[in-house]
């Protein structure tokens, strides 16, 4: 019995102790604001930050890269999420308000496209995978494969992935390109119904997040034009960039991050927050 | 007394209300419809909604252009249908006419079990197994195809049709099918020529509802009809129905964009084919009746 009285003591003064300690430290709210593509990630990074740090509030919104990047300019929101880095003009900008962007890579984004494992072709150009997604290739024997009909597989139209391949495939990245998918594409509920789908049909080629990758579906070799090397998409050639379908995710702060924001930051780069990003279908950093 | 008759007045508001409630809710419901679909029609002419031939709602420009979605569900449902009436009437018949009462009571429990499958396992047992069947048996670019669509929907329709059919043959009364085998009628005589005219006004409703019941169907579609935003030319053809495209867009739609006023307008335009589906059915019941 005494034993059990001294027992709850300590844990009692441990836990006050403990309790003081932490909301002495991390108090406050953070501001975050940028990519679309982002903002789920950033999302369930502060949800699980919040349950560490209940005292803290980390609010998140979307609006796009630029929008984000205005706001740090500005100085209204701590963090600024990107899905590209910043321009030079964006830097002058922001240095002219007195605030020195200090850029921190959290994850990577890296779309592979697949193909049955049957299919010969193993490798194609940007201008090729093109061609085949909006419509102006339809059959495989235009690309040195067998005579059979290419079938399309897309994510549905607002999945990040789905506005990532169209702007940086369909239009390479021209933002005033007007290239659509074709209304012959198939788009599927998820990722892993693509997934399914390629495995059991020659016909067909298909995009999705690295994550997804497995032996039932063919990787395709990737080459940003003809006279370039083309490079699988693995984890290693993500992050040095040479993988043509890829980009960092970024998230800007106002200066070296200090106090609460380097507090995030760093549970952003954690391994916990890394299973994270894995977990949104991105490749992490670490 | 006194408290008997409040009693009284309570229950018989009550039912009243019950009565009432589902009356309540669809107009609610279309209220709610409305108010959210118009926010649309205010941009957008509902001429060029229907009959738009590309869907493209987050594009810049966006165009919301709903004719192959609507196409891609008249065509699903009508595959379903040619599937699952005859063999539903055929199945109803057997049950309540031809079968001993062993086999009658297996049956039924049969059918019970298939209305009770989840539209979503049927979708995903379609996917593994039908879908790749198809490919091989037509020698197909891909199996996801509206007739894939409308074999897994056949199959979800038939229980309804089965149930509702088999009660309008059990209608009839007993003295037309004893008075037909009276005169000489052979079984199948008395079955074709007497009964189911009998009851054909019946075995419409219930092919009506499995109509209902094929157009509103979401889960199971969207996973293997491929949801492809094209006029369909033929049942061999991936389609997209407007129903997926309601589920598929609604959960990343900006809310209180125009992306997602037009899925509300999708809806509107849903409503309007099953409550035109609905009172033709009527029309037909009633001037048979006479």
């Amino acid at each position: 019995m005494r034993i059990l009285k001294v027992m709850l003591g300590v844990y009692l003064a441990v836990s006050v102790l403990s309790g003081s300690v932490f909301a002495q430290e991390l108090k406050g709210s953070i501001q975050i604001k940028g990519s679309d593509t982002m903002v789920n990630l950033g999302q369930a990074l502060a949800e699980e930050f919040n349950k560490k740090h209940p005292q803290v509030n980390v609010a998140v919104t979307g609006g796009g890269s630029g929008t984000g990047i205005a706001a740090l300019i500005a100085g209204t929101t701590d963090i600024a999420e990107c899905s590209r880095t910043m321009k030079e003009k964006e830097i002058k900008k922001a240095k002219e308000n007195g605030i020195e962007p200090y850029e921190i890579k959290v994850a990577l984004d890296g779309l592979a496209v697949v193909v049955h494992p049957s299919n010969p072709v193993s490798k194609l150009t940007v201008d090729e995978l093109a061609g085949i997604f909006t419509g102006k290739i339809t059959n495989w024997r235009q690309l040195g494969g067998n005579n059979l009909t290419i079938v399309i597989l897309s994510r549905e139209v607002n999945s990040g992935t789905h506005v990532y391949f169209k702007e940086h495939v369909l239009r390479k990245s021209n933002e005033k390109g007007t290239e659509e998918f074709t209304p012959m594409a198939l788009l599927m509920p998820s990722s892993q119904a693509i997934a399914e789908e390629i495995s059991q049909n020659p016909n067909a080629i298909g995009y999705y997040g690295m994550g997804y990758i497995s032996p039932k579906q063919k990787v395709i070799s990737v080459a940003r034009d003809k006279n370039s090397p083309y490079i699988l998409p693995s984890l290693e050639n993500v992050k040095n960039n040479s993988y043509p379908i890829s980009r960092p995710l970024l998230m800007y702060t106002q200066s070296q991050p200090q106090g609460l924001v380097k507090a995030f930051i760093d549970f952003c780069l954690s391994a916990e927050g890394q299973e994270i990003v894995k977990k949104a279908d991105f490749v992490p950093v670490q | 007394m006194k408290l008997r008759l409040i009693k009284e007045f309570i229950i018989e508001k009550l039912i009243f209300l019950s009565g009432i409630a589902s009356i309540l809710f669809v107009l609610s419901i279309f209220y709610f419809l409305l108010r959210e679909g118009t926010a649309f029609f205010r941009e957008v002419n509902l001429r060029t909604f229907i009959s738009g031939k590309y869907w493209y709602p987050i594009s810049e420009p966006p165009q919301f252009g709903i004719l192959p979605l609507i196409l891609g569900s008249l065509l699903v449902t009508l595959g379903a249908i040619i599937i699952s009436v005859p063999i539903s009437i055929a199945s109803a018949f057997y049950i309540s006419e031809v079968a001993p009462v062993k086999i009658k009571d297996i049956l039924k429990a049969g059918i019970e079990m298939l209305a009770a499958i989840p539209s979503v396992v049927l979708g995903f047992i379609g996917m593994v197994t039908l879908v790749p069947w198809l490919k091989r048996t037509f020698g197909l670019p891909t199996g996801l195809t509206a007739f894939s669509g409308s074999i897994m929907l056949g199959l979800m329709s038939m229980p309804t049709i089965i149930s509702i059919s088999e009660d309008a043959i059990n209608a009839v009364p007993k003295s037309y099918k004893e008075g037909a085998l009276a005169l000489g009628a052979t079984r199948w005589q008395a079955m074709y020529r007497v009964i189911l005219p009998a009851a054909l006004p019946g075995i419409i409703a219930a092919s009506m509802l499995g109509v209902g019941r094929v157009i509103g169907e979401t889960m199971a579609v969207m996973m293997i009809t491929g949801n492809a935003a094209v006029i369909p030319g033929t049942f061999l053809q991936p389609v997209r129905t407007l129903t997926a495209t309601i589920a598929a867009e609604m959960g990343e739609a900006v809310q209180g964009g125009l992306h997602y006023y037009s899925l509300f307008a999708i809806g509107i335009i849903l409503f309007v084919i099953t409550f035109v589906i609905n009172v033709t059915v009527d029309i037909f019941l009633h001037r048979n009746k006479k």
